[in-house]
């Protein structure tokens, strides 16, 4: 049997084609054009993995999601299980890129790690801005 | 106020140019309508961003914060909120919080991006409820603003944004239908039909449209149509999708309302044309990313960025800079970017095909390059070496099928 598959490792995208034998053994992979290919196609055979990128609530954020990934692909079945654990997930401003959220996701060993600085929200500054902005207003 | 180049646009075209032309030592002033430079890579929370620059793959934000690194670590005056009205003869106008203001410059480099074709280009018969956003909208409820924008959703256009907010909805609970696609291939790259529509199970109606929306005040269903070759729908293959949500991936248009009235425009990509030095028809004027014309990969617009930064910077240092000559697109050549060729740099050409081709033979002055497996959705780049452009004052670039 063979198999026909779309490398999702980069944009380039490589077609490749599996060749199976009956007892789902991978006989031949044919197409990638790096080794990444070949890891990823033999993967796919076995347990198909993803990154898994979302976000994540902050409290007392200048914005109130901080985007997260995973720091390794976890396996595809997970994907729905993942994102309702990391739903329930809270933290803090500052965050900061690399800063783990949630450790050892579902028991996958991965990590899930912010991927954007949230800085604390300057509420004072705000209304004082808005203060401001519409002393000018008036003033017009 | 007073610099020698001004960037408009803190994307990644953007930032790459005010990289690029302050390590030339002159003064740069960076533009950015927003609250914070990074432009779309703020909301593109996914991966697959910076193989090719950073050699590595990174989400849009990480992309973004990387950037902003490097861009702190030179002297460039980078100016938020502050939006620009008028570019009239090396002279700026921007409006923000602190008023309208002048800025004059030496050259400038134009990178304001493209933005999404809207509901209203579209031009399909029914209601107009409410319920009906473009892809980049979506994503910037759910990704920055942590709001949903329905519950049961169809997406129109299968480009890269709207197969990625497909599994980005997915994912966060909204049930997605289908993603429709008039042409009878899909519009975004292969890996992400794969990772976004096949990982979940999304079917893709290809020749396919919408014909009718209904609802009262919210959406209530899309009617979608098998379309002929020439786009037309076809009676009797209508099909009844009940939805709340309509979400529109139906391409990118550079924004080039600023210079449209005085500077060429690429034909092929609706940006701004340019060389591949970046320089437009205006000699002052450069221009990156995609406001010149629609990359597949950001690595390609801060690549290009840069390289628009580095000789608008010798531009305003007084450089002289080389005769550009033309290049046209030829057979089956859909989008072609750079417009002109300058000695002052190597050349790296940007290309879509008009149709998928299985086997091609590309051909530009003396250089010919075989290429299989061309799509209209994936961008052609190659590098054609100096040497095969040699003696030329015109140049074609053809791809003819083998």
């Amino acid at each position: 049997m063979v198999k026909k598959l779309v490398c999702i490792q980069c944009p380039l995208g490589c077609e490749m084609e599996v060749k199976l034998n009956g007892k789902m053994g991978v006989m031949e992979i044919k197409g990638n054009r790096c080794p990444r290919g070949y890891d990823y196609a033999m993967e796919e055979m076995i347990d198909p993995k993803r990154i898994l990128t979302t976000s994540v609530k902050v409290e007392n954020g200048d914005i109130d999601l901080v985007s997260v990934r995973t720091d390794k692909p976890i396996p595809k079945r997970l994907l729905k299980e993942a994102m309702e654990a990391i739903r329930k997930a809270k933290v803090k401003a500052p965050v900061r890129v690399g800063d783990i959220v949630l450790s050892n996701l579902l028991g996958t060993g991965a990590n899930v790690m912010a991927t954007r600085t949230v800085e604390p929200k300057k509420s004072e500054d705000f209304e004082n801005k808005n203060e401001k902005d519409l002393k000018e207003c008036k003033a017009i | 106020m007073r610099t020698d180049v001004l960037v408009i646009g803190g994307g990644a075209a953007g930032m790459g140019a005010a990289i690029a032309a302050a390590k030339e030592g002159v003064k740069v002033t960076l533009l950015e309508r927003e609250e914070k430079t990074g432009g779309i890579l703020n909301q593109c929370i996914h991966n697959g961003f910076g193989l090719h620059y950073f050699k590595e793959e990174l989400t849009g934000p990480e992309y973004a914060e990387r950037l902003k690194k490097i861009l702190g670590e030179y002297d460039i005056d980078v100016v938020t909120d502050s939006v620009v009205k008028v570019i009239k003869n090396k002279k700026v106008v921007t409006v923000s919080c602190d008023g309208v203001k002048e800025i004059e410059t030496s050259s400038i480099v134009f990178a304001t991006g493209a933005r999404e074709k809207p509901f209203g280009a579209l031009m399909i018969p029914g209601d107009r409820p409410s319920g009906i956003f473009t892809a980049g909208v979506v994503q910037k409820f759910i990704n920055i603003e942590n709001r949903l924008p329905g519950k049961r959703a169809l997406i129109l256009g299968s480009g890269d944004i709207g197969l990625i907010m497909a599994r980005r909805l997915t994912l966060e609970g909204v049930e997605v239908v289908g993603v429709v696609e008039r042409m009878p291939y899909p519009g975004g790259l292969a890996r992400n039909i794969r990772q976004c529509l096949e990982d979940f199970d999304i079917p893709l109606y290809l020749s396919s449209t919408v014909v009718e929306v209904r609802g009262k005040e919210r959406l209530e269903k899309v009617v979608v149509a098998k379309v002929d070759e020439a786009f037309n729908p076809i009676p009797g293959t209508e099909k009844t999708f009940k939805v709340d949500t309509l979400v529109l991936s139906a391409g990118l248009l550079p924004m080039v309302s600023l210079v449209s009235d005085f500077a060429t425009l690429n034909g092929t990509s609706g940006g701004l044309a340019t060389s591949n030095i970046g320089q437009s028809s205006v000699e002052w004027l450069f221009g990156a990313g995609n406001s010149t014309v629609v990359y597949d990969l950001v690595d390609y617009v801060t690549i290009e960025g840069e390289r628009a930064g580095k000789f608008a910077a010798l531009y305003a240092k007084g450089e002289k800079l080389s005769e550009k000559i033309p290049i046209e697109p030829g057979e089956n050549v859909r989008v072609l970017h750079p417009r002109w060729y300058s000695k002052d740099d190597g050349l790296t050409i940007y290309t879509r095909v008009s149709k998928p081709i299985e086997k091609a033979k590309l051909v530009i002055g003396n250089y010919e390059r075989t290429l299989t497996n061309l799509m209209p959705s994936e961008m052609v780049v190659l590098k054609v070496p100096a040497r095969y452009l040699e003696g030329f004052n015109k140049l074609e670039v053809s791809i003819k099928e083998v």
